[in-house]
């Protein structure tokens, strides 16, 4: 298997040529789940472009995405495979009076009327394929356990065919907001990265790189901004998506220059909660 | 380097991380695709497989600066273009005299010229420049001695101490204003100084990392590993918190409650289903004809319990009873009512800080301030207390309340009076007792816990986070 990146700096470089700013930590981790071959569970708070870094690898490497949303309930059948049944049983009453019962019952288990879900199709795939695994978090413990069989040997069993062994060891992104304690087991089999908030110098170049005709000036003061009130006691800190989403708005307002009244009022695009705006108001009004 | 991993992973699983031996074979493969030189590099290999919990990130980073910092070029500083003409002569300076023992150059420095350059430094942002004085600074102030049997935070104090950075903060900002063209809004002057801030912050880090460097070199990273062990976040003692410790605790605890309250909301919904519905059934068995083929069931409505809680807030304890009302409100709707009273000798109600206001710290910053809870002399009397309790609300005391007393039961031998706690037994639907000390110290010294204990349906350690976690849940 020939590897998809030539150093840690390759990385960085190719996910800067396609808009994503990483860190040592992000690139590291990414080119490690290239030349070990194992899944990534990316952990962080909402909206620190967790989800976009495997979009943004897949475009890196040309590569398919295959994404599977994670919700409660999700089963099997919906992650995995399924029985096409309607088709199966068409073709037991196509041929009614001609087939041996034994025909018939190879027939219908053969790939012909197996319904592939995004993880079997990931498996499955002969092309380069990124398979992200969102909001993995979601799932009951139980049927996470559903995933370790592809993450750690990359295949399927599926009783009527037996096993299908991936053709290529895709490159497998999990993402988490940690909203419950994932399983040991599920934790061993991946590496593990915690994206957090960006810190200044970062979150600055991003938004210069995502808002387009941005002055260095006023992204450097919106990055300042946003620095100071994550420092506050919120319910919720804005993400970076939201900073992006300020800055926009304040290019389209034709601000230059921030001021603290403008500021404040601009401030429910950062800030969700209207406890946390008060708050926030407060700090940006107080001298010193 | 075998050696040295099997010591490095030993350090980390005695800090408390899990690292299972498939981890540990994992972090092997991994640092043998990663040069050694490419130290960031390295120290991400090893995190994202060693370690798999955020809040474990701080420990493992502490382990790996002792294991690993002495180890790898990168700090020879690097040969950065920087703007700054001085700074350059400077560095070439120090390359020569790198060979005798490092920094040559800046010893012949005086005070005020260091100064001025540690001025420019943190003016300008300048990484490698920050990180060459803070190893001038702890080289010239620190007066380190090999052998010496004190720890880090001794140095830093001294090396802090005179570098005098509160000064360097004023005198930045001043500087800053003067170089401004146009007058700063205050907005923007705000700005500066947390710029400022966090400079100085990052340089005081370096330093810290300088002196634990030196720290290694000189007692070798196995001991110096064990005097910086600390405990993880979930494990720290609410009663022995230190401020930064504190402030950590606080940060997990939100990110706690979600994870509760989404538990157990899960478990309510998954739980058994109802009695039968017989109208629904009925209903249903028209489309059969008649036959009722679908049984329906009533949705479960599980009562949730109604809590009242009674926590002693006097100095010792505080930090405990303010952490558990916290999480007591921050998960508020699992419960049908919460009422809470803070005491010391004397007991107030405290419910409606927490109703007027939606963020929990501001109404505990209420209860501190504004509460009446002293009687007579400010000392723990929680039979006085628990007295008062009774005669006050006691008859709100019902069969479905869950009532919970916090407390260390440091009486300051004051009658017990814990025949309240054995009525309130009676018509309390159960009363747990939360001790935030070692098991070991319970009934030590004026400690009753045990003659209060008698009359509860248990009484339970809740050191720590992981504990009081715990308890929550099975409380619910």
């Amino acid at each position: 298997m020939g590897n998809r990146f030539e150093s840690v700096q390759a990385v960085r470089d190719g996910l800067k040529d396609v808009n994503y700013l990483a860190d040592d930590g992000i690139a590291s981790v990414a080119f490690l789940a290239d030349r070990l071959g194992k899944p990534v569970l990316v952990e962080g708070p909402a909206g620190t472009g967790k989800t976009q870094l495997a979009k943004s690898i897949a475009e890196l490497t040309g590569a398919r995405l295959i994404r599977l949303q994670c919700y409660e309930g999700l089963d099997e059948s919906k992650a995995l495979y399924e029985w096409n049944y309607k088709k199966q049983l068409l073709r037991i009453q196509a041929d009614k009076n001609s087939d041996s019962w034994s025909d018939v019952q190879d027939d219908i288990f053969s790939e012909e009327f197996l319904l592939t879900r995004p993880l079997l199709e990931a498996i499955r795939a002969d092309d380069p394929v990124v398979l992200l695994i969102d909001e993995v978090d979601r799932v009951e413990m139980e049927t996470e356990a559903l995933l370790l069989e592809i993450l750690s040997e990359y295949q399927v069993s599926i009783p009527e065919l037996g096993t299908i062994t991936a053709k290529q060891i895709p490159l497998v992104f999990l993402t988490s907001n940690n909203t419950r304690e994932l399983s040991e087991a599920l934790k061993r089999r991946c590496l593990y990265l915690h994206v957090d908030y960006p810190d200044l110098e970062r979150e600055k170049l991003i938004v210069l790189t995502k808002v387009e005709g941005i002055t260095e000036h006023l992204a450097d003061q919106v990055a300042r901004i946003v620095r100071n009130i994550r420092q506050l006691d919120l319910k919720k800190s804005p993400s970076v998506s939201e900073t992006l989403d300020w800055a926009r708005t304040l290019m389209l307002l034709g601000i230059e220059h921030i001021d603290a009244e403008q500021a404040k009022e601009t401030l429910h695009i950062l800030l969700k909660y209207q406890t946390d705006i008060a708050k926030a108001v407060k700090e940006l009004s107080s001298d010193k | 380097m075998l050696d040295l991993m099997a010591g490095f992973v030993a350090e980390l699983r005695s800090a408390g991380l899990p690292v299972s031996l498939t981890e540990n074979l994992d972090a092997m493969e991994a640092i043998r695709q990663i040069p050694i030189e490419d130290r960031d590099a390295f120290k991400y290999a090893l995190g994202a497989t060693l370690v798999k919990n955020s809040a474990h990130w701080k420990a493992f980073e502490t382990v790996f600066e002792v294991y690993f910092s002495l180890r790898g070029p990168e700090y020879s500083i690097k040969d950065e273009d920087s703007p700054d003409e001085f700074w350059r002569e400077m560095q070439d300076q120090m390359r020569q005299g790198e060979g005798k023992g490092g920094g040559g150059a800046m010893d012949s420095l005086t005070q005020e010229e260091m100064m001025n350059l540690l001025m420019r430094a943190l003016m300008n942002g300048d990484q490698a420049m920050m990180r060459a004085m803070a190893r001038q600074a702890v080289q010239r102030f620190a007066g380190m001695e090999p052998g010496r049997p004190v720890g880090g935070t001794y140095y830093l104090y001294r090396t802090l101490r005179n570098l005098d950075l509160e000064n360097m903060l004023d005198k930045l900002q001043d500087a800053q204003r003067e170089t401004a063209t146009e007058p700063l809004t205050d907005l923007e002057e705000r700005l500066n100084k947390d710029e400022m801030e966090s400079r100085i912050e990052k340089f005081k880090q370096e330093i810290e990392a300088e002196i634990r460097r030196k720290l290694v070199a000189d007692r070798g990273a196995e001991a110096m590993a064990k005097t910086l062990r600390k405990p993880l976040p979930e494990d720290v003692e609410f009663m022995h918190a230190s401020r930064d410790e504190m402030a950590n605790l606080k940060k997990a605890l939100y990110p706690l409650t979600r994870k509760i309250a989404a538990r157990l909301t899960r478990k309510r919904r998954k739980g058994r289903k109802g009695p039968l519905d017989f109208r629904n059934t009925v209903r249903h068995s028209l489309a059969y004809g008649g036959v009722p083929a679908e049984p329906k069931f009533r949705s479960p409505r599980p009562s949730k319990p109604e809590l009242m809680v009674v926590a002693d807030i006097s100095g010792s304890v505080a930090a405990f009873a303010r952490f558990t009302l916290m999480l007591v409100y921050a998960l508020q709707g699992q419960f049908s009512k919460v009422r809470s009273f803070v005491f010391i000798d004397g007991l107030d109600e405290v419910t409606e800080y927490f109703k007027s206001t939606e963020d929990i710290a501001e109404a505990i910053q209420r209860v501190n301030t504004e509460a009446d809870v002293v009687w007579v002399d400010g000392h723990s009397d929680y039979g006085h207390a628990f007295e008062v309790f009774w005669e006050k609300y006691g008859r709100d005391v019902n069969a479905k309340t869950t009532v919970l007393l916090l407390g260390d039961a440091r009486n300051n031998y004051h009658a017990a009076q814990s025949w309240v706690v054995k009525e309130i037994k009676k018509s309390a639907k159960s009363v747990y007792w939360l001790n935030p000390e070692p098991r070991s110290y319970w009934n030590t010294g004026d400690s009753i816990v045990g003659e209060y204990g008698n009359h509860t349906d248990g009484v339970y350690e809740c050191r720590n986070l992981r504990q009081l976690e715990a308890f929550v849940e099975k409380l619910v």
